[in-house]
């Protein structure tokens, strides 16, 4: 028998070529089924986490970050490649099941894919598995050629990934391969034959393989056609089986990780799903010890996370060295699920991570920025579990004495320095307040329309006292009726809850809360963007709150608020977005807006702004934490706004300000750079009722140039 | 190995602005902070990781007013198996010599192979334990900064002036003075000292410790307090307010001529 017909047909091997084929189906099926199964055993074991509400906004996402591919363009490249690997993947989903198909049931054609149809979808997915094939040559060359630095691996991490990825890529054009040539044998068959047929898609890699074999005879092109069926089959079946033993489990996995992704921005997990706050004693453990202590969400971003790099590219921590990278925190999750829960033998668990898989430097070096999790093209998660596995830690006593300290200090005084609670409100006595007034203190005596939250650092920090002065003039400049709680204010606790320190968090929310609720105010106006956070997201039954920035841009839009020119023609002004008020908040333009709004002012931007901020060092507990690091974020920051002209970098964060002051000082650019809060560049160019010729009497704070 | 580890509360000196009273005898002492003096936190992770390691249990004691309880808690959640306050009227006033009189009687009540205090309280005069040591005529070594258990004995390091070191061999059973930095104490938080918010702590008072009322307490103390200020700052000390170079150029000179530089 000579002529091209279907693989199921196959008769002179030891078994029919349907039986193989089959066989090999339910093989591989079974495997697959297998395989997936074990890998689910944590995730059933793990911490319950309620990610099945708001189906449609999930499936909105869905489709913006997983069919759409949404972040993958931030990498141009790579990002472009991935575009069209998934598209190619997409495309070839039914032209690949039918082949699958067509081995046990010949002539099998999909439902809604014969006629016109088919022959216009055949010729799509000649180009999709030409494309597929050669983004894996490129692929394969940019993996070994141009080796971006991003898919290194340190030593102390291991391996290296690059013979796993080149191994992959391979067997995915094989793959391509083996479909193309199973096309264009059977096409070059028929033509011999003299059957009608349609043309392959000009070009595309059947074609060429048709054009290239179209001669040979027919005999050949039929042992061709089973061989390029039978390598296809396993391939696929090899791929299916071996994806979720690495990176590529992603294909199966990223659609749920993207589906289940955290809704809410700035948000941190509760110590357990499901047990509220005044039931929080009678939880027996806190926080992330062992690896059953993830939540099954959490398990499934090691799963799901294709070793991008992406993260750790972005990580400030791992840019100056720290021993953090979000990449292998998860990576190294997942090489302990692949070991602790194996496909072959018995699941053994609950080891310790701290000290095992993760070292404590690595644990407390994170600064919460959210770089991570705002480039990861799958929206894995990583401040979260940051902040679950120091509650272990704070639970076990596992706390540099660095932090010992502050944390001491917050229980017994509210503020993190240890100073006195009753001089909390001292810096709204200065005299410079004295256009004004001192600022209300709403202690039941008096009272006001808003309460500006002023926390420990503005209250507390000589350099950063200047903000709240600046802050109070701006407010009463623009005719608000503003107090300040003054000693019943306590730390808002924003670091304390994201170094994992849970119980003495929710001391300080209901203290504030208590407090905030006593002195009646409608709204709350704060100049950190940490306090601002924790208002909005970590506390309840509070009023509306609101970052200064946000009410200034209103009142510029509004037409309330108008500034005098800017009167050195010689500063560069650039703003840096400080993390929480940025990628927690998405507030980018207003601060921007209230710049653009100062007559005269030049203004140029980083080449890192907006979502891709650099984080200056981190505020908080931060400022007291003794990380092992090369060299310090903010000067690495400092050196950015030097790169992009600027010799004014503007901020609306006293934390920013602290780290990038020091970080002047430490890349050894006093005089030629400076740095300034925005409610201070406000305060010093608002044209206020009183006339300018009194606002010139205000604090000055002195900027280069 | 039972271990006694005698801890006392002081003012937390990072998170008070000791200001003086009117009388000019003692600091003003309302809206003070206290915490566990520090050396002695650090002799309570010590005992922990022996007994850790050796098994046996960590009592602490503190003299104090009710108000003691609260660093006993604090050193519970770290994780002691016993706690107790040492509590009397007729303690008030007691010297050094005195609350060693009250601990000693303390530490024949049980059976402690080994003793730690720290090496002095923030406040204190670091006398207690060497005091406790010669009246049980036990063995005593002080500024200790490592410890380790061989056949028995301990081995016990100590620093000196310069920075060397000296290695002791010390018969059990015997009291230790514990230098702050011979370990990394764990962080206790709200939530631990919650946990243990109802644990017993037994009070003991001067009878249940058979001591003799006319040894301890202000009438007993022969160290009596007549004194307490702020010495004026030294005239020597000059600030310097030029640029970073000059301030530079000024270092050297100052340095030169005081003989500092060679």
């Amino acid at each position: 028998m000579v002529g091209i017909y279907s693989p199921s047909y196959v008769a002179d091997w030891l078994v029919p070529g349907r039986n193989l084929f089959a066989a090999i189906h339910v093989l591989g099926i079974a495997c697959f089924i297998y395989i997936v199964s074990k890998r689910m055993v944590p995730l059933v074991r793990a911490q319950r986490d309620p990610r099945f509400d708001h189906p449609f906004i999930r499936l909105g996402r869905v489709s913006k970050f997983w069919l759409g591919q949404w972040k993958h363009p931030r990498y141009r490249f790579a990002g472009t490649l991935h575009i069209l690997i998934f598209a190619g993947f997409i495309l070839l989903a039914a032209r690949a099941f039918a082949v699958l198909i067509v081995g046990v049931s010949p002539g099998f054609v999909m439902p809604g894919l014969s006629g016109r149809t088919g022959h216009i979808y055949e010729t799509l997915t000649d180009y999709a598995a030409t494309v597929v094939f050669l983004c894996m040559v490129v692929a394969a060359i940019r993996r070994l050629v141009f080796k971006p630095a991003r898919y290194a691996v340190p030593s102390k991490y291991g391996k290296g990934h690059t013979a796993d990825a080149v191994f992959l890529l391979g067997l995915i054009a094989l793959l391509m391969v083996a479909d193309s040539l199973f096309s264009a044998s059977r096409f070059a068959g028929h033509a011999q034959q003299g059957q009608p047929v349609e043309a392959l898609a000009f070009l595309s890699l059947p074609w060429m393989l048709q054009t290239a074999i179209g001669s040979v005879s027919l005999a050949t092109l039929w042992g061709l056609n089973v061989g390029a069926y039978l390598v296809h089959e396993i391939t696929f079946y090899f791929l299916l089986c071996y994806r979720p033993f690495g990176i590529q489990f992603h294909v199966e996995t990223s659609l749920f990780s993207v589906y289940f992704s955290k809704l809410e921005r700035g948000t941190l997990k509760p110590v357990r799903w499901g047990v509220s706050d005044e039931h929080l004693d009678q939880v027996k453990s806190f926080g992330v010890k062992t690896f059953e202590d993830f939540t099954w969400k959490h398990m499934l971003d090691f799963y799901s996370c294709a070793d991008c790099g992406r993260c750790a590219d972005n990580c400030p921590a791992h840019a100056v060295g720290r021993p953090l990278a979000p990449r292998f925190l998860t990576i190294k999750a997942r090489d302990y699920v692949f070991q602790h829960y194996p496909v072959l033998g018995k699941a053994d668990n609950g080891k310790s991570l701290i000290g095992n898989l993760y070292s404590e430097e690595e644990i407390w070096s994170c600064t919460t920025c959210g770089a991570c999790e705002e480039e990861c093209p799958l929206l894995l998660e990583y401040i979260d579990k940051i902040v679950d596995l120091r509650r272990g830690m704070i639970e076990d006593g596992k706390v540099p004495q660095s932090l010992q300290k502050p944390l001491k200090a917050l229980e017994s005084r509210g503020n993190p320095y240890g100073k006195m609670e009753k001089k909390r409100a001292d810096w709204a006595k200065s005299p410079d307040l004295q256009l004004i007034g001192p600022v209300k203190v709403l202690d039941g005596k008096n009272g006001a329309d808003t309460l500006y939250f002023v926390d420990s650092i503005t209250s507390y920090d000589d350099r950063m006292q200047s903000i709240g002065r600046a802050t109070s003039r701006i407010l009463a400049g623009l005719g608000k009726n503003f107090g300040i709680l003054g000693a019943a204010e306590k730390d808002s606790g924003h670091e304390v809850r994201r170094f994992g320190e849970e119980t003495l968090f929710l001391a300080l929310r209901d203290h504030n809360t208590e407090a905030i609720k006593q002195s009646g105010v409608q709204c709350i106006v704060t100049a950190d963007p940490h306090a601002y956070n924790a208002l909005k997201r970590d506390y309840k039954d509070v009023p509306a709150v609101e970052h200064i920035s946000q009410l200034l841009a209103r009142e510029a839009r509004a037409g309330t608020l108008h500034f005098n020119a800017v009167d050195n023609k010689d500063r560069v002004f650039t703003y840096h977005d400080p993390c929480y008020l940025g990628r927690h908040n998405q507030v980018y333009d207003d601060p921007r807006h209230v710049l653009d709004s100062i007559p005269g002012l030049n203004r140029v931007e980083m080449k890192r702004s907006r979502d891709r901020s650099f984080c200056c060092g981190g505020g908080g507990l931060m400022l007291f934490y003794e990380p092992k690091e090369e060299q310090r974020m903010g000067v690495v920051r400092v050196r950015m706004a030097a790169e992009a002209g600027a010799n004014v970098i503007v901020t609306a964060c006293p934390f920013c300000m602290v780290n990038i002051e020091d970080a002047i000082k430490g890349a050894g650019m006093e005089g030629k750079m400076s740095v300034m809060d925005l409610t201070e560049l406000v305060d010093q160019h608002m044209v206020r009722e009183t006339g300018p010729e009194k606002a010139e009497k205000l604090e000055t704070v002195t900027y280069g140039g | 190995m039972e271990i006694l580890v005698c801890a006392r509360r002081v003012p937390d000196t990072s998170e008070n602005e000791i200001e003086f009273n009117a009388a000019g005898n003692d600091i003003e002492r309302d809206e003070l902070v206290y915490s566990v003096n520090e050396a002695d936190n650090y002799a309570v992770e010590e005992a922990l990781q022996i007994r850790d390691r050796v098994g046996g249990s960590v009592t602490v004691v503190t003299v104090d007013g009710e108000e003691g309880e609260e660093i006993l808690r604090r050193e519970l959640a770290m994780g002691v198996n016993h706690a107790a306050l040492v509590s009397d009227d007729a303690f008030n006033g007691s010297d050094g010599k005195g609350i060693a009189t009250i601990l000693k009687a303390f530490v024949e009540k049980g059976h402690y192979d080994l003793i730690l205090t720290g090496v002095q309280a923030d406040d204190g005069a670091a006398q207690v334990g060497g005091m406790v040591a010669a009246m049980l005529d036990y063995p005593f070594a002080s500024l200790v900064n490592s410890i380790a258990l061989e056949d028995g004995k301990l081995r016990v390091s100590r620093e000196i002036e310069g920075g060397n070191r000296e290695i002791n061999e010390i018969d059990l059973p015997c009291v230790l003075s514990i230098q702050t930095g011979i370990n990394e104490p764990r962080y206790v938080g709200m939530r631990g000292i919650r946990q243990v918010a109802s644990v017993p702590i037994p009070t003991l008072a001067i009878s249940d410790l058979a001591i003799d009322p006319d040894a301890v307490g202000e009438g007993a103390a022969k160290v009596k307090r007549v004194d307490y200020f702020v010495p004026a700052s030294s005239k020597e000390a000059e600030l310097l307010h030029g640029s970073r170079a000059e301030n530079a150029n000024r270092v050297l000179e100052l340095l030169a001529a005081k003989g500092g530089l060679k």
